[in-house]
């Protein structure tokens, strides 16, 4: 019986986003101008339904203060509280507002991912046109290099570095950012050295464009389609880093919100059958489902993939 | 058959190269360790005659790159140190977790592959069809789910009230195969859901590429039976493909392990590692980081030889 309630529920929540992204559709390509509308028609549900989360998300991050009706650190009341009217989620493992610090962990967690990811890309991209722009030795050094790096594995590498600096937000995000930056040089230089040997490019080298020119005017258009979906799945692969690390406890320290120590925090509750630690876990999977949905159907659109 | 054995030699020496490397940049880590290792042994009350003495012991104030020799070959020999904690023999740390992590990786392992490649052909015979779509939609969310989630959510249905198995890997005393199998199980189940979608997704891939090639189509008018074309005719030339795929999955499992091991608090490698990350345990840390990284270059060492293996066209190259 408990399997068929289940695989009931399930059934309804996934009628239930199929519908709230077929709205969402329908009012973005309402208020949206004609090009994009034309656009967003095409988008399937699941991807309309990854919007509608992203954009959530986003507006949850943002408005936080105003959203949360506790304090991100305040205690107000007894450790383990179950639901009820004042907290609407209980309280946590020190008595802290569940609700509150699920909504500021939006901000702190995905912030965080993304300045992390929008580091890793800016560095990987830029490193990886250049050399596949310049080539010889310059390329020869850097790849080889990030050939070493990816050798070992990532999150391994990560903890043995955090070993050295020490755990702290900043070491995180670079050593995160450094690591990552080395699979984002990996695909832009490939996509690079395709874009280089075109005859446009030779055109405008023997016209004298400067190397900065050369990179920005003409290669990285052409090659933004996929480094865009890229950074989408680069995304993730932070999120869920950074999750990991505080969920072990080395990434985002006591006392700010985060999801992945929030889940550590209180994972007790969930042998006696209590829900509320998978929830924090929950929000990290539903994110980077959306993002992932939304980069599907744009890479499906870039490549023309219809099998 | 000598040209087989020539390829095997270079790729190991080039994964030897690799491994040389890596265990450069694992020993440059000390060295950027801020503060005195010496110091750091002894506690903040060693005199600073003691200090002294310990430095030189260690050989500490020997020239970089002969203490990196001395360091290689200690660890060669086994030699792995000792840890800062409480001073036992880092290889002997190891030596007693490594086979719990290797078997609970090979057990999921033994789980993951068989069923993600049967998963992978059915989705390929059965393509656009509703179990297609299904397991194509799943693929996608089980990918973007954290390690953590899926072994709570384990965890809070099979394990606690009512559950059937236990939560927590506990191996006190010397379990059977069959009593290690099932405290074992929820702990390999979730590595298995994490690393079961992406390759179930990538030998689709791989076979559906090669459907539109002639002699499939070629096979197709001759009237065989679609499972036949699939079995005898497509997956012989996906082969590469998926053993590259498997291989890079199961040195996700490596990586994978650790925050499954703290989830289920299963006595092995990665639990050794966070919990010496946060003591700071640099020769621990060290040990363990060299044997991922060693299994690591070693799998996709395997790969590439077995993916040329499968091709004739690569063994017979030029």
């Amino acid at each position: 019986m408990g399997f068929l309630t289940g695989l009931f529920w399930f059934v309804v929540v996934i009628i239930a986003s199929m519908a709230a992204g077929w709205m969402f559709r329908a009012a973005a390509v309402g208020i949206s101008p004609r090009g994009v509308a034309k656009e967003l028609k095409t988008a399937p549900l699941t991807a309309s339904f990854g919007m509608l989360m992203i954009l959530i998300y986003i507006v949850v991050a943002v408005f936080a203060p105003l959203i949360a009706p506790f304090s991100e650190t305040a205690i107000v009341g007894r450790e383990y509280q179950p639901w009820d009217s004042v907290h609407l989620l209980g309280t946590d493992n020190l008595g802290r507002d569940m609700l509150s610090r699920l909504i500021y962990a939006a901000r702190n967690t995905v912030g965080i991912a993304f300045v992390t990811t929008a580091l890793a890309f800016g560095v990987g991209s830029i490193l990886g046109l250049l050399a596949a722009t310049v080539g010889g030795w310059l390329d020869q050094i850097l790849s080889r290099t990030v050939d070493v790096l990816m050798a070992i594995p990532a999150l391994i590498f990560a903890l043995l570095l955090l070993t050295i600096f020490g755990t702290s937000v900043i070491n995180m995000i670079l050593v995160i950012a450094l690591i990552d930056s080395t699979r984002v040089f990996r695909l832009a230089r490939a996509v690079a050295m395709n874009i280089v040997v075109m005859d446009y490019v030779e055109a405008a080298k023997l016209r004298g464009e400067g190397l900065w020119r050369l990179i920005t005017r003409e290669i990285l258009p052409n090659a933004m389609a996929p480094l865009v979906a890229e950074f989408g799945l680069r995304f993730c692969f932070v999120f869920l880093t950074i999750s990991a690390l505080s969920f072990l406890g080395l990434g985002m320290q006591p006392p700010t919100a985060d999801w992945g120590s929030m889940v550590k925090d209180n994972a007790t509750l969930i042998s006696f059958g209590d829900i509320t630690p998978l929830l924090p876990a929950g929000a990290i999977a539903l994110l980077t489902v959306s993002v992932n949905f939304v980069v599907d159907w744009q890479l499906q659109r870039a490549s023309g993939l219809k099998e | 058959m000598s040209h087989i054995w020539i390829m095997i030699a270079q790729r190991l020496a080039l994964g030897v190269m690799t491994l040389f490397i890596v265990s450069l940049v694992i020993f440059l880590g000390t060295e950027l360790l801020p503060g005195d290792f010496a110091q750091e042994i002894l506690g903040q009350s060693a005199t600073p005659e003691t200090v002294a003495a310990l430095r030189d012991r260690l050989g500490l104030n020997d020239p970089m790159h002969i203490r990196y020799i001395n360091w290689l070959s200690d660890v060669v020999r086994g030699d792995l140190g000792v840890s800062l904690a409480n001073g036992q023999s880092v290889s002997d740390l190891i030596g007693r977790r490594l086979g719990n992590t290797l078997s609970l990786a090979l057990y999921a392992a033994a789980i993951a592959v068989p069923l993600s490649i049967m998963l992978g052909i059915l989705a390929a015979l059965f393509r656009n069809s509703f179990f297609d779509r299904f397991a194509n939609a799943s693929a996608l969310t089980s990918i973007s789910f954290p390690e953590f989630f899926v072994a709570y959510i384990l965890i809070f249905f099979l394990a606690g009230a009512g559950g059937v198995f236990p939560s927590m890997a506990n191996f006190r005393g010397d379990p059977t195969l069959a009593e290690f199998l099932y405290r074992a199980f929820l702990p390999a189940f979730t590595l298995t859901l994490v690393v079961t979608a992406h390759m179930m997704r990538m030998t689709r891939a791989a076979i559906i590429n090669l459907l539109a090639s002639p002699y499939i189509e070629m096979a197709r008018l001759k009237g065989m039976n679609p499972m036949r074309i699939i079995v005898k005719h497509a997956l012989p030339n996906a082969l590469a493909p998926i053993i590259n795929v498997v291989a890079l999955n199961l040195a996700y499992l490596i990586t994978g392990v650790v925050v499954v091991e703290v989830v289920f608090v299963y006595p092995g490698l990665g639990q050794l590692m966070v919990d010496s990350v946060a003591a700071r345990d640099m020769p621990v840390v060290q040990g363990v980081a060299l044997v991922f990284a060693g299994a690591y270059v070693l799998l996709n060492l395997t790969a590439d030889v077995l993916a040329t293996l499968s091709n004739p066209r690569l063994v017979h190259r030029r």
